[in-house]
């Protein structure tokens, strides 16, 4: 048979070439992305335009007319943002009630925190065992010890008096702390082979996903002193946190779930082929791989907890935004603008909190994603 | 409807018996996947089972490390018996290396620490020693210089090596093969085998479900043909290829081989 003109042998490489222009540089990334079609032109425009309206007036309200000093409500009746009053409350915003001579245990606590947390959350940084012991054991007893004060002679401060972003923070840490290793345990348990583990893994999460939040804090702020016996009382701020906690381990269960199922079979298999146990089998191989997967979930949950924190408010306990809220009562400072201060005060705390999380997981799936790439 | 027996077959196992099934049953759900199997594997013998797709083979090999469990009959390995004992179990996987089609290494993990992963956890081994027997594993299925990197980054040779060179780590006795080479890309089937054929001539006990029949020829003891959960015809490689005596093995074998 003869191959004729079919036939052919190369006899030199083609050598890749640079791309034409247009294709990559600003201008092609303008085309590409707002430009790329008239309904994309028209929308961009719209857009710049929408931005052109609302964007002067809201940076004119947040800082040019704003009043940055003063001591009372009279620095503040021209239209823009009260700043002097968050000023004046500040403490009452970060601390609560606690007692002002006493407040350096707050700082020391959140110092401590800082400096068991940033070494933890920076991977370079060898210890990891130590500095998990740290943060999950020991922290939490000095914590508790300083900010009680039962236990080391110092004034007993009760919940009561806690408040402000503080009581944001421990409700955040504690809510986090405990739902991510309750809801691996309840995801774990839900997938179990023994039928009773299964069924009250499962009885537990949909209880809990089942009821509202606010709820449950009513709940356990109204409900649960009639069921224990006269004299036994459970602190209110616990139980709240407790609640929280709890809530938010039956949605972190179904996402760590998620990822369960996203683990090939395979490796259950070649695991339990090199005779790991179960709990090695987990520990080792399943759940690093899951729990990867769904990072963002986690953090997702972690960001929602936290902001349902400012949902304590409900039952007379006073976080960042409750704080805030009840320092806007003050006849002082009786202005219209000091309560839209104060909502878009907790607003950017809030956000830069919840920003920082955000990023901080994009920093760890980026960083876990590394050699995996061609997978 | 019983898979054939040999007096050989029948006997009772003693030190030199790697493996013996005696009359293994086992159903997935009403399907009945494997039926009255009987199979001694001497130790230091190279076994080849091969047969159509759902013929049972792969299950088969599962059923020795226990990643299946069977309904009845009995199953010895190694001396143990296999039963619903989970520390039983335990000490025969660690005796009992294992290599499947789909590789299963981990990706989370470097090359090297999914060697020593279980020498350390399992084997209690100490780090150091772990690792210098990896790379002795990793050297010996010649990809020692990969070690750092992640399976995601290695060809699917190369992870198939991989996944031997884990296996070996944890010094079996015994090797079971499901399907090495079948999700391989052509170019890539020969470094597997060529490792396969190498763990043979150091007189490793090995039972391997595959198609490659160049590689039955040049390793195996025993060629075994499977269908519908039976052991049908089972020979030396040479007998076995060149005067099948079952019409299903001589049905398969054309359809095999060109």
């Amino acid at each position: 048979m003869a191959l004729g003109d079919h036939a052919f042998v190369r006899r030199a490489p083609v050598a890749p070439r640079p791309p034409p222009r247009g294709v990559v540089g600003p201008l092609a990334w303008l085309r590409n992305n707002l430009f790329s079609s008239p309904a994309n032109t028209a929308t961009t425009i719209l857009i710049a335009l929408f931005l052109a309206w609302t964007v002067p007036p809201l940076i004119r309200w947040l800082f040019i007319d704003a009043a940055w000093t003063g001591d009372d409500r009279s620095v503040c009746l021209d239209g823009g943002a009260c700043w002097a009053f968050i000023g004046a409350k500040i403490n009452l915003i970060l601390y609560g009630q606690y007692p002002p001579d006493e407040r350096w245990r707050i700082v020391l606590v959140a110092a401590l925190f800082v400096a068991g947390l940033v070494p933890l959350a920076i991977p370079r940084v060898p210890g990891k065992r130590w500095n998990v012991v740290y943060l999950l054991v020991v922290f939490p007893v000095i914590a508790f010890m300083l900010l009680t004060g039962i236990g080391i002679g110092l004034d007993k401060v009760p919940t009561d008096r806690w408040g402000g972003l503080f009581v944001t923070l421990v409700a955040a840490v504690m809510g986090i702390v405990i739902s991510l290793p309750l809801g691996i345990l309840l995801a774990l348990g839900r997938r179990s082979k023994l039928p009773v583990v299964r069924w009250l893994s499962t009885a537990f999460i949909e209880f809990w996903r089942g009821v509202p939040l606010v709820a449950v804090l009513f709940m356990a702020s109204v409900m649960l002193p009639i069921f224990l016996p006269p004299g036994v009382t459970f602190d209110k701020l616990l139980r709240a946190m407790l609640c929280i906690a709890i809530f938010y381990s039956a949605y972190m269960a179904e996402v760590v779930r998620g990822g369960l199922q996203a683990v090939p079979k395979g490796q259950y298999e070649g695991s339990m082929a090199l005779g790991l146990s179960w709990f090695q089998q987990m520990r080792l191989v399943v759940m690093p791989q899951a729990l990867t997967v769904v990072i963002p979930g986690i953090v997702n949950t972690f960001i929602a907890l936290f902001k349902d924190t400012s949902l304590i408010m409900v039952i007379g306990l006073f976080d960042l935004l409750g704080m805030l809220k009840s320092a806007t009562n003050d006849s002082d400072w009786a202005s219209p603008s000091v309560p839209a201060t104060a909502y878009v005060f907790a607003g950017i705390i809030y956000w830069v909190f919840c920003f920082g999380l955000s990023r901080y997981s994009v920093f760890i799936e980026r960083r876990l994603s590394r050699g995996k790439l061609h997978r | 409807m019983t898979g054939t027996v040999t007096p050989e077959l029948a006997s009772a196992s003693g030190p030199e018996t790697a493996i013996e099934m005696k009359a293994v049953n086992k159903w997935y759900g009403a399907f009945h996947v494997l039926r009255d199997v009987d199979l001694r594997v001497r130790r230091g013998e190279r076994i080849v089972i091969c047969g159509p797709s759902g013929s049972g083979k792969s299950t088969l090999i599962r059923c020795v490390n226990a990643l299946e469990s069977h309904q009845s009959g009995t199953i010895v390995v190694d001396g143990i018996l296999l039963s619903r004992n989970h520390a039983r179990i335990d000490e025969i996987r660690r005796d009992v290396g294992m290599v499947f089609q789909q590789f299963n290494l981990f990706p989370h993990l470097t090359i090297l620490e999914n060697c020593t992963l279980a020498p350390i956890w399992v084997r209690k081994m100490p780090r150091a020693e772990a690792v210098a027997i990896a790379m002795r594993y990793l050297e010996r299925v010649k990809i020692p210089e990969q070690a750092n990197k992640y399976p995601g980054q290695l060809s699917g040779g190369q992870q198939q090596r991989v996944a031997i060179a884990r296996a070996l780590c944890m010094s079996p006795r015994i090797m079971l093969f499901d399907e090495p080479t079948s999700s391989l890309d052509p170019e890539m089937v020969k470094e597997v085998l060529d490792v396969m054929v190498g763990l043979a001539e150091d007189g490793m006990t090995m039972v391997v479900v595959t198609h490659e029949m160049g590689f039955a020829r040049q390793v195996a003891d025993r060629v075994i043909f499977m269908d519908e959960g039976q052991i049908i015809e089972q020979n030396a490689p040479g007998p076995f290829f060149d005067h099948p005596q079952h019409e299903r093995t001589k049905l398969f074998l054309s359809h095999i081989l060109r």
